[in-house]
């Protein structure tokens, strides 16, 4: 039955959890769909003929609605469009929620091109291997206009935007080749901006990542700021941090300096000035780094400079890369403390 | 109808009418008369309508090859962004209240004109530089980022993106205007006796729409100005590398677009509530539903906007607020899909034209609408998103809903603003390819869509290729279709068999003057003493059926 219908509606296979969870629903709303508007038109057509003119210019009798009708009226397609939306709401809500232990790959997009990071492994563009049965978490960002990351036999897209990381999860079941596109329009290569996941049964997974670490001390980041970086992502972030002087005013240690000290900051909550808390994803990392200004941690001062167009996006995945590397276990669950920044205490 | 097809030798044109009473060109150019103008937009409006859909025809010849087939990569981007721009800014949004609001509504209310002729006339002009800039703009300079704008693209697009821009914003005044002078109208030029309970559904539709243009409209107005300063001056509003939000345009320019797609689509749907009772002879069944449901879609359109950026980074939460806010919209809707059919229901239906047309759009609006109800369920609309799915579907809303309701209004008005009738055979013909070439065109491209082709693409995958090929092909019917239509109605104009003044016997007051009317309208005010389409002789015993 699946299969059928996949087949018939033209749809692709349905290469990850996602995927799976998601066509059942699309089935059942497009048979609705199909169902009311041809009934909607044999009805009408069907009137044509049974009410058809018999004498010209003939008068007819008065119709009218009894709050019966209207109540059935109103309440028919509510209850259909409010059950899709709710069950595709639950499902999406499912689908922007990735589970703890993913597998990170940092994602820049540009014109017309994919360019894919392991945290502690190789680059690579346009193609991205990643382990089936296994969560993969994409942490994206684009380096010139917005794009978006689309594989439809996975189901997923998330657009992908400059300035700002967005992120996605998938959860690959079959082993096999497939296809990236680009569905945001981007210029004149849009439609050519194309690229591949390839997904390997884990051990070959980590037999190839093995392989390519071991190929990684002389490799150059093909899309980086041009500096050559040797090294794994928070190696690379760790130098960046002195080069750019992020380490004149965050520390290392622990301790509070001019900024907040960098130690288990990642997934942290943290108390702004504005009295909202927030939890230190990448996305806020980066933020912070672009637009320091907008989210200021409760007891600092604003002298944080912007890194906006000082940083690559590579770079800015790097440092977020370094400060992850700077974490503690069990912190998602820390409440705000005052004062913010004491050392985080442990369960 | 019988009475249609002889030619009654006794009918002639009345001596003065409205396009003769006063000559020479002068006289057009400066007319205050609603119905002049009302031509004027009709003349205007379909070039736009040829040329984009001379661009549509250009982008789907593209697409017979997976490859380059007849036009490079820039070329194409140019033109799916010349065919979005010109059927939406100008065709799509002027065309039915600029055509038929202007020529029926004050008729419909027994008026005798709009409430500010200047303002109307002003309407057309501005609405003609706003149109002669933004096709110049796109023409010389290029423009390649869609009818969409999406910053930052079109931002730093190296073509030339400021003219088409002002042209936008400029477009917007003449459909406030027009907006304005509607809303003004029916709330003070209703003859005596018309209560607004009297008023007929077509211009109910018209008042919604007015309502949107009004208070929606300043919004696209702002926004292109912004991305026109900002491509100009270098100023930081929407590029993240001047400190900008990119999120934040598609917000603004979706919180004007949304609201827009009822610009487009509440007129016509105003057109086939009168052409159901009038092809019926009925009551329209449900009155008081479908006025109030127009206004229901006018409030709730505004804040639905969000659909349309499900996987822009938006907050879940957000997502999940849009989606239940469209589906509201697809409720209303549902109402109206009802209450038209409902009208058919025991009445006394004339096969003609215009039946063709509803029937075509029932089919398209209920797909096209439950289609947007399936892309609003945020999970769906994941793997939906900037697919051809999405295409497929708005073009059954504004191709199959819009744009039937505007060739019903054609054949269903046609003998009253010129007199004459068309050949009904060749109507048929023609009804009968446009339906079918338009299924033929967009079935395959919601197919494409799941199948996973982003729009937009100038060059596609192998395994696309062949729905492809069925949808171009179906598109040579649609225009085919079209052709007909244009070559038997510019026919008719000089060579058709004289209408008489009510041909069909219908009851809206714009049926009891001449055809063509005279300058002032009516001779004399009429006055309303029953409620509209009261399709019963007086003094008849009536029978009331209640369901
Ligand atoms: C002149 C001193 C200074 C420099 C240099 C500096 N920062 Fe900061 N940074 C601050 C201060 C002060 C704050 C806290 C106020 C705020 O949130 O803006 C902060 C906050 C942050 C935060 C948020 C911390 C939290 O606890 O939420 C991040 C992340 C960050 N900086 C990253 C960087 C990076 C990466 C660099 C180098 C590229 C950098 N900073 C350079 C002063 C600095
Ligand atoms: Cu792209
Ligand atoms: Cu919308």
């Amino acid at each position: 039955m699946n299969e059928l219908m996949r087949q018939l509606l033209f749809l692709p296979e349905q290469a990850s959890t996602f995927a799976v969870k998601v066509d059942k629903l699309h089935y059942f709303v497009v048979t609705v769909t199909m169902v009311a508007s041809v009934l909607t038109g044999l009805i009408a057509t069907w009137f044509f003929f049974r009410f058809r003119e018999r004498r010209p210019n003939a008068s007819t009798p008065i119709v009218s609605a009894s709050h019966r009708f209207e109540l059935a009226v109103i309440s028919v397609p509510l209850i259909f469009f409010f059950l899709w939306v709710w069950v595709g709401f639950k499902d999406y809500i499912w689908y922007v929620t990735p589970p703890k232990n993913t597998t990170d790959i940092y994602v820049t997009g540009k014109k017309w091109m994919w360019h894919f990071a392991y945290p502690d492994g190789p680059n690579s563009n346009a193609s991205v291997t990643v382990p089936a049965n296994r969560p993969v978490r994409l942490l994206m960002t684009s380096r010139d206009v917005i794009h978006s990351f689309y594989v439809p036999d996975f189901r997923i897209k998330q657009d992908v935007i400059p300035g700002r990381y967005t992120e996605t999860w998938f959860e690959a079941t079959k082993p096999g080749r497939y296809r990236i596109y680009c569905a945001e329009f981007c210029g004149t290569w849009h439609s050519q901006m194309i690229g591949e996941v390839v997904v390997l049964p884990g051990p070959e997974f980590d037999a190839w990542m093995v392989k390519q670490k071991q190929g990684l001390a002389g490799r150059v980041d093909s899309s980086g700021s041009g500096e050559e970086f040797k090294g794994d992502l928070a190696t690379y972030g760790r130098r960046l941090a002195g080069a750019y002087g992020c380490l004149k005013c965050h520390s290392l240690d622990g301790a509070p300096h001019i900024g907040p000290t960098w130690v288990d900051l990642y997934r942290r909550k943290t108390l702004l000035a504005s009295g909202e808390t927030i939890i230190a994803d990448e996305g806020y990392l980066t933020e912070s780094m672009m637009d320091p200004y907008v989210k200021v941690v409760k007891g600092y001062q604003q002298v944080m400079p912007s890194f906006r167009g000082k940083l690559a996006a590579p770079e800015a995945a790097a440092l977020v890369e370094f400060i992850k590397s700077l974490r503690g276990d069990n912190l998602e669950n820390v409440a705000p403390k005052e004062p913010v920044y004491g050392p985080v205490e442990r369960r | 109808m019988a009475q249609l097809n002889v030619v009654n030798e006794e009918l002639s044109l009345p001596k003065v009418h409205y396009i003769n009473a006063d000559r020479g060109l002068k006289s057009w150019l400066f007319t205050l008369d609603h119905k002049r103008i009302a031509l004027m937009y009709f003349v205007l409006t379909t070039v736009a309508l040829l040329l984009g859909g001379i661009f549509a025809m250009a982008v789907r010849f593209e697409h017979l090859t997976p490859g380059p087939t007849i036009m490079g990569a820039n070329t194409y981007n140019r033109m799916f962004t010349l065919h979005g721009v010109v059927m939406i800014f100008l065709f799509m949004i002027p065309a039915i209240p600029g055509i038929f609001g202007n020529f029926c509504l004050p008729l419909m209310l027994g008026a005798k004109d709009v409430a500010f002729p200047r303002l109307n006339l002003l309407s057309v002009y501005v609405y003609a530089v706003g149109a002669a800039l933004a096709l110049y703009g796109m023409v010389s300079g290029g423009a390649d980022a869609g009818w969409t704008f999406y910053a930052p693209y079109s931002l730093s697009t190296p073509a030339t993106l400021a003219p088409v821009l002002f042209g936008v914003f400029i477009l917007g005044f003449s459909s406030i205007l027009t907006g304005l002078n509607f809303i003004v109208t029916v709330h003070t030029l209703r003859a005596p006796g018309m209560t607004w309970m009297r008023i007929p559904l077509f211009v109910w539709a018209i008042y919604a729409t007015a309502i949107i243009q009004v208070l929606a409209t300043p919004v696209i107005g702002l926004t292109s100005v912004l991305v026109a300063v900002e491509r100009i001056f270098g100023f930081g509003f929407f590029d993240p590398a001047h400190g900008g939000d990119p999120v934040l345009f598609q917000h603004m320019f979706w919180f004007y677009s949304h609201p827009a797609v009822y610009i487009m689509v509440l007129p016509s749907m105003g057109v086939i509530s009168e052409a159901v009772a009038a092809v019926a002879r009925k009551n329209v069944f449900g009155y008081k539903m479908i006025a109030y449901s127009s206004l229901g879609i006018a409030f709730v359109g505004f804040f639905a906007w969000g659909h349309h950026m499900f996987v822009s980074g938006q907050s879940a939460l957000d997502n999940g607020a849009f989606a239940i806010i469209s589906m509201l919209v697809g409720v209303f809707t549902a109402i109206k899909v009802f209450n038209w059919v409902g009208t058919l229901y025991r009445g006394s239906i004339a096969i003609r034209t215009p039946l063709v047309y509803i029937c075509g759009f029932l089919f398209f609006l209920v797909f096209g609408g439950m289609t947007g109800i399936a892309v609003a369920t945020v999970s769906l609309d994941v793997h939906w998103h900037d697919t051809y799915f999405v295409v497929a579907h708005f073009h059954f809303i504004m191709v199959g809903a819009v744009i039937m309701g505007y060739l019903a209004a054609i054949h269903l008005w046609f003998p009253k603003m010129f007199g004459r009738m068309f050949h009904e055979g060749w109507g048929m013909v023609a009804s009968s390819f446009i339906v079918l070439g338009f299924n033929a065109t967009f079935i395959p491209q919601f197919l494409l869509g799941n199948a996973g082709q982003p729009r937009r693409y100038y060059m596609y995958d192998e395994r696309f290729w062949v729905l492809n090929v069925a949808s171009t092909a179906g598109s040579t019917l649609l225009a085919f279709g079209f052709i007909i239509i244009l070559i038997y109605l510019i026919y008719a104009l000089k060579n058709g068999n004289v209408a008489g003044d009510n041909p069909w016997d219908l009851k809206g007051l714009e049926w009891n003057t001449s055809s063509p009317p005279p300058k002032h309208n009516f001779d004399v005010t009429p006055t309303v003493d029953e409620d509209p389409y009261t399709y019963q002789k007086k003094g008849e015993e009536v029978e009331h059926v209640v369901i």
